[in-house]
Order: C-alpha cells, then sequence, then structure tokens
C-alpha cells in the first residue's frame, strides 16, 4: 500500500509542473495581455500598466515569473487578485462553501445515481429502464446553466420552495437546489455507468454460483452485483472532479453561492485575466489533489488495483 | 473367393449433410462481403432512435447552412418599442428586452454552434489520431513521452482551459476559429487515450503480424492494417465530443468570453436574458431548447453508432 501511494504521488509530481507549466506558457505566448485586457476597450494608461506588470512580475522572464509563481505555492502564496486580496485570503474563505457543495452534489449523483442505474439494470429493456436512459441523455445533454436556469424558475420563482440566490454564509439549505443542478449531469453519467456494469455482472459466473448456492436475491443483488458493479463507479466519481470544477463555476456564478466558483466566474465577467488565471490555476490543483485523493482510497478498496504493475 | 464387403456394411459412414463439410457448399459466392461498418449500418436503419437523431443532425445542419429559408428576418434589426413584447404575426417567439425577434436570433445561432463544433471535432479527431495511434503503435519511448504529454493536458478541464485563453486574447481576436482552437487544443487527449487503448489490443493481431511477414513497413502497417481495424471507438467518442463542443461554446459564450457581439450565439443571448428570468422567461428558454436539441442529436447519434459498432453494446440495450 505504501508502494502504491508513492507510486501515485510520483506520478502526480511531473503532471502537476506541467499543468501548471502549461497555464503560465499559454498566458505568456498568446498575443494578448492579460494587463491590457484589464484596460477593457478604452486600454490602460501606459504608466498604470507598467506598474501593475511589475507588480504580477510580469516584466521579469517567463521561466522567472514560473518559478516565483511555484515557488508561492508551497509556502500557500497563490498571488494577489485584481482587487488587491491575496488570493490564499479568498481561497480560506470560499473553499469551504465549495466543499460542501462539491459534498452535496457528489452524494447527491451518486446515492441516486446508483440506484437508479442498479434498478434500471435488473430490468433490462423495461419501461423504467428505457426511461432512465432517456432521461439520462437529457441531462447529458441539456448545459448545465440552461438546467441552473430552468431549475431557479421552476422551484425558486414558479413553486418558491428554494431560494433563487443563497445566503452569505451558505446555509445548508439553500445549497441544496445548486447541489442538484452541480449533481445532474454526472448524476446521468452515473446512471448509465451502473446500469452498464449491473448487465454485465449479471452474466458473471459468480452471481450464478451465489444464486445456485441458494442466497436470497436480496443478498446476490446487494453483495455480489451492487459491490461489483460500484467500482467503476468510483473510478467515474474521480475524474469527474473536472466537470464539477467547471459546473460549479457556472452555478455558483448564477445561484450566487459564495464560493471558489463564484470568485472565478465573476473573475471571467469582469474581464480580470490575471485573477482568471490564479483561480484556474489553483481549481487544476484541487482536481489533481482530488484525484489522487479518490485513487488512493480506491487502493484501499480494490486490492487488485494496488498490485498493478 | 469371397470379396470384401463394402465399407458401409461395416462402417458408418455419415450422410454428407450431416458433416461439417456441408457449411462449406453453404457459402454463397455472389453474397457481398460483410464487415463492421456494413453490419453496423445496417444495424441502425434498424432503429427509430436512428431516424429521431438523424433528423435532429440534419435539420440543424440544414438551418445553419441556409438561415433565411426559414427567417426573413434580420437577427440585428432590433427596436426597443417591442423590448420583452410576447409573440404576433411574423415574430412566433416574441421579443427580447432588446426588441430583437428572439426566432430569428435562433436560426441565426445555429451556424456558430455547429460552426465551432464541427472544427474543434476537427482538431480533436486530427491530434486524437495522429498522437494516439503513435503513442499506441510505436511503443517505448513515443509512447512514454506523448502519454505523459496527455496527462498534462488531460489535468486542465478543457473548458478552464479555454477560459484561460479566451480571457487572455483580446476582444478583437475572439472569432469563431480563435473559440475553436482554445477549446480543441485541450480536448483531445480523452480521443487518444482510446484510440491508443484500441491500438495496442489490435496490435497483436495475426493480420498485422502477416503483413510484417510479407515485409510491409511499419507505416504502412499503422495506416493500412491497424488504423483502420481499431477507428470505431473514435467515431463513436467524436460523434458524441461534438455536441460538448457546441456546449463548451455556449458555456464560454455565456461567460461573455466566447463569440464576439457581432456573431449570433445561443449561449450568448442565455446570459442576455437571465436577467429577465422573473418576468420574461421564454426569452432564455427558447434558446436553451435550441441548444439542448441539438447536443441532444449528436450525442442521440453518437450512442446509436455505438450500439451498432460495439456488440456488447448491442447485448446492453
Amino acid at each position: 500500500m505504501v508502494w502504491y501511494i508513492l507510486r501515485r504521488l510520483l506520478q502526480v509530481i511531473p503532471v502537476f509542473f506541467g499543468a501548471t507549466l502549461l497555464i503560465y506558457f499559454m498566458v505568456f505566448a498568446l498575443p494578448g495581455d492579460p494587463i491590457i485586457a484589464l484596460g477593457g476597450d478604452r486600454g490602460l494608461n501606459p504608466a498604470v500598466a507598467a506598474a501593475l506588470r511589475a507588480e504580477y512580475n510580469l516584466d521579469q522572464p517567463f521561466i522567472v515569473q514560473y518559478l516565483i509563481f511555484v515557488g508561492g505555492i508551497f509556502v500557500g502564496d497563490f498571488g494577489t487578485s485584481f482587487s488587491g486580496q491575496p488570493v490564499s485570503e479568498i481561497l480560506a474563505a470560499t473553499f469551504p462553501v465549495t466543499l460542501r457543495l462539491a459534498l452535496l452534489a457528489v452524494t447527491i449523483e451518486s446515492v441516486a445515481g446508483i440506484l437508479i442505474g442498479l434498478v434500471s439494470g435488473l430490468r433490462k429493456g423495461k419501461l423504467f429502464d428505457s426511461s432512465a436512459l432517456v432521461v439520462s441523455l437529457i441531462f447529458i445533454s441539456v448545459p448545465i446553466f440552461v438546467t441552473a436556469f430552468v431549475a431557479q424558475y421552476v422551484f425558486g420563482i414558479q413553486l418558491g420552495w428554494a431560494r433563487t440566490t443563497v445566503g452569505t454564509d451558505a446555509p445548508w439549505a439553500d445549497l441544496i437546489l445548486p447541489a442538484f443542478v452541480l449533481a445532474s449531469v454526472s448524476f446521468a453519467y452515473i446512471v448509465r455507468l451502473t446500469r452498464t456494469s449491473v448487465i454485465e455482472n449479471l452474466n458473471e459466473d459468480f452471481v450464478r454460483t451465489a444464486t445456485a448456492k441458494g442466497l436470497s436475491r436480496r443478498r446476490v443483488i446487494r453483495v455480489h452485483i451492487l459491490r461489483n458493479s460500484m467500482i467503476p463507479v468510483v473510478t467515474y466519481i474521480g475524474t469527474d472532479f473536472g466537470l464539477l470544477m467547471v459546473g460549479a463555476t457556472v452555478t455558483e456564478g448564477i445561484f450566487n453561492v459564495p464560493g471558489v466558483g463564484r470568485t472565478l466566474y465573476q473573475a471571467i465577467i469582469r474581464s480580470e485575466a490575471p485573477t482568471v488565471v490564479s483561480f484556474v490555476t489553483v481549481m487544476v490543483i484541487i482536481y489533481l489533489v482530488a484525484n489522487l485523493l479518490v485513487d488512493i482510497l480506491y487502493g484501499f478498496l480494490d486490492p487488485r488495483i494496488r498490485y498493478v504493475k | 473367393m469371397s470379396s470384401k464387403p463394402p465399407l458401409s456394411a461395416t462402417h458408418y459412414v455419415a450422410p454428407l449433410d450431416e458433416t461439417p463439410l456441408v457449411a462449406i457448399d453453404k457459402v454463397s459466392v455472389d453474397k457481398k462481403p460483410s464487415n463492421l461498418y456494413i453490419d453496423a449500418w445496417r444495424d441502425m436503419r434498424k432503429r427509430i432512435l436512428f431516424y429521431v437523431a438523424g433528423l435532429g443532425v440534419l435539420l440543424v445542419v440544414i438551418v445553419a447552412a441556409f438561415p433565411t429559408l426559414f427567417t426573413s428576418l434580420d437577427p440585428t434589426d432590433c427596436f426597443l418599442n417591442f423590448s420583452n413584447d410576447p409573440p404576433s404575426d411574423g415574430h412566433p417567439l416574441g421579443f427580447t428586452k432588446q426588441g430583437c425577434d428572439v426566432y430569428a436570433r435562433i436560426v441565426y445561432g445555429t451556424r456558430s454552434s455547429l460552426s465551432v463544433g464541427l472544427i474543434v471535432t476537427a482538431i480533436v479527431t486530427v491530434l486524437g489520431i495522429v498522437i494516439g495511434a503513435l503513442a499506441g503503435f510505436y511503443g517505448r519511448w513515443v509512447d512514454a513521452v506523448l502519454s505523459r504529454i496527455g496527462d498534462i493536458f488531460f489535468a486542465i478541464p478543457y473548458i478552464l482551459a479555454a477560459v484561460v485563453i479566451m480571457s487572455v486574447v483580446p476582444r478583437e481576436d475572439r472569432t469563431i476559429l480563435v473559440l475553436s482552437l482554445a477549446i480543441g487544443f485541450f480536448a483531445w487527449p480523452s480521443t487518444a487515450r482510446v484510440l491508443r487503448g484500441q491500438i495496442l489490443s489490435v496490435k497483436s493481431s495475426d493480420f498485422v503480424m502477416s503483413a510484417t511477414a510479407l515485409g510491409v513497413s511499419r507505416f504502412r502497417t499503422l495506416l493500412r492494417h491497424v488504423l483502420p481495424n481499431s477507428i470505431a471507438p473514435v467515431i463513436v467518442i467524436t460523434t458524441i465530443g461534438l455536441g460538448g463542443a457546441i456546449v463548451a461554446e455556449a458555456t464560454l459564450s455565456f461567460l461573455g468570453i466566447g463569440l464576439p457581439s457581432d456573431v449570433m450565439s445561443w449561449g450568448k443571448d442565455i446570459a442576455q436574458a437571465q436577467f429577465d428570468l422573473r418576468n420574461n422567461p421564454m426569452t432564455l428558454i427558447y434558446p436553451s431548447i435550441a441548444l439542448s436539441v441539438t447536443v441532444l442529436s449528436f450525442i442521440l447519434m453518437g450512442e446509436v453508432v455505438r450500439d451498432a459498432l460495439d456488440p456488447k453494446a448491442r447485448a446492453r440495450r
């Protein structure tokens, strides 16, 4: 297990440096200029631009800029946002909210997704299965900002069940509707994934053996089918954090959830390019760490993974 | 002298139609040879979903190519005195806050969505096939280097990467091509991974070994024997990915860093309508429906193609 964790850690290091370098190189190599972009269509006073450039170390050579940034990450310094607040301070205030929203969303999508996928797989070709397939396809096709507005309109404005915007300290009750929206796309993928693996596992020898030795259908489904069908689902939830990051940006922006996503959303809307770059980098790091954690957890769950060379 | 009894008296001889030999006679020489794609095509044409998805795709393509067939209005002709007006004669879906015709804007927005979708798909397919094929077929250090590069690109969710690129690109340079490049440049690793995996399993087939034994060059083996036999999953992921690219365009335009203001885009119209959600929700709902139905058509088409190409998927439905 120790070797497995070490190996995963070693794998993530080059990816971390590569990804951050890639983001920095893009910003550096593209024809546009994040400082000029700040000025919008009217342009900035050259003196202001030069001062800002010095503040963000943009007057240094590319590799020096990159090293300053990466060095900063290791001491918890992610730079300064456009409003002058340190990014790490904003993160400390917003990250817990995003974490709660993400936890709620992952819980909703995995519980609902696995249950519906299981029933769907067991009743292949029946009405429930066909409707689950159609509904999941619709959830996959509808972009998350459309889902968000429809939810806001139906549940917030028409039915009045939930508030359309979340309060400043983001109480759990307010987060439920945004969490459902955030969960919608992944929920659909989990339904389909669970259904597929349940159908495949139904034909496995160990299921036939379990039935033949007289286990109740309930126990066969719970222990032999469901457990084995969860393996690909756990993998999916790990890789799903990328989708979750993008979804959180849009959902938090629309529902006004005071999280990391909304900060990025507002920076994008106000075209504050340096803040956008910092926060996308932060999100990529969160994504990598989350993936690493899920992989390690996965190693605990499935012994076969640990020993794969 | 008694002659030997005939063989059939001492041994049982099976009649010809009970032997395996009969299978050889049953092969019809005139029958057209079949392959994976012919079978898939035959299978697809039997399914209702294929026609549903095909109709959607066809409609999107026709509207994008000939918008004037569907409306004679100019989507940029807006009159503030029609602001948020309900549907009326000749304006079936009503007006936006700026007094523009919602229907005309939807019709003209189709072209941007489809263009971005097609260009992104072209970029992703070319990059994905070249990188995935080289990594899978040549293995060793080529694979190690290309796969690690793929891991790095994969670590940045492609919409977030496009967000960074489009935030930095000056407003006047935000064209359909630039937007497509920004999305496509980071979306290829999944295609490359799928193709690499497929090539790894095809590489050890007998027909590859016979090609090598016949002295076919490595590159030609890849091009003529390995690629055509590994491309099926790429076709599936490409069709579904087209829908994803359209979503990415709409999301970026929704965030205000997508297409410029003189180009129609559903995402931008949805962003503008969001502030009237309470009093005029339909200006938001109509472009949302157009967007969702377009994406649904492509994803559904991808599903139908997958079911037809993958015998395992066929058994699951």
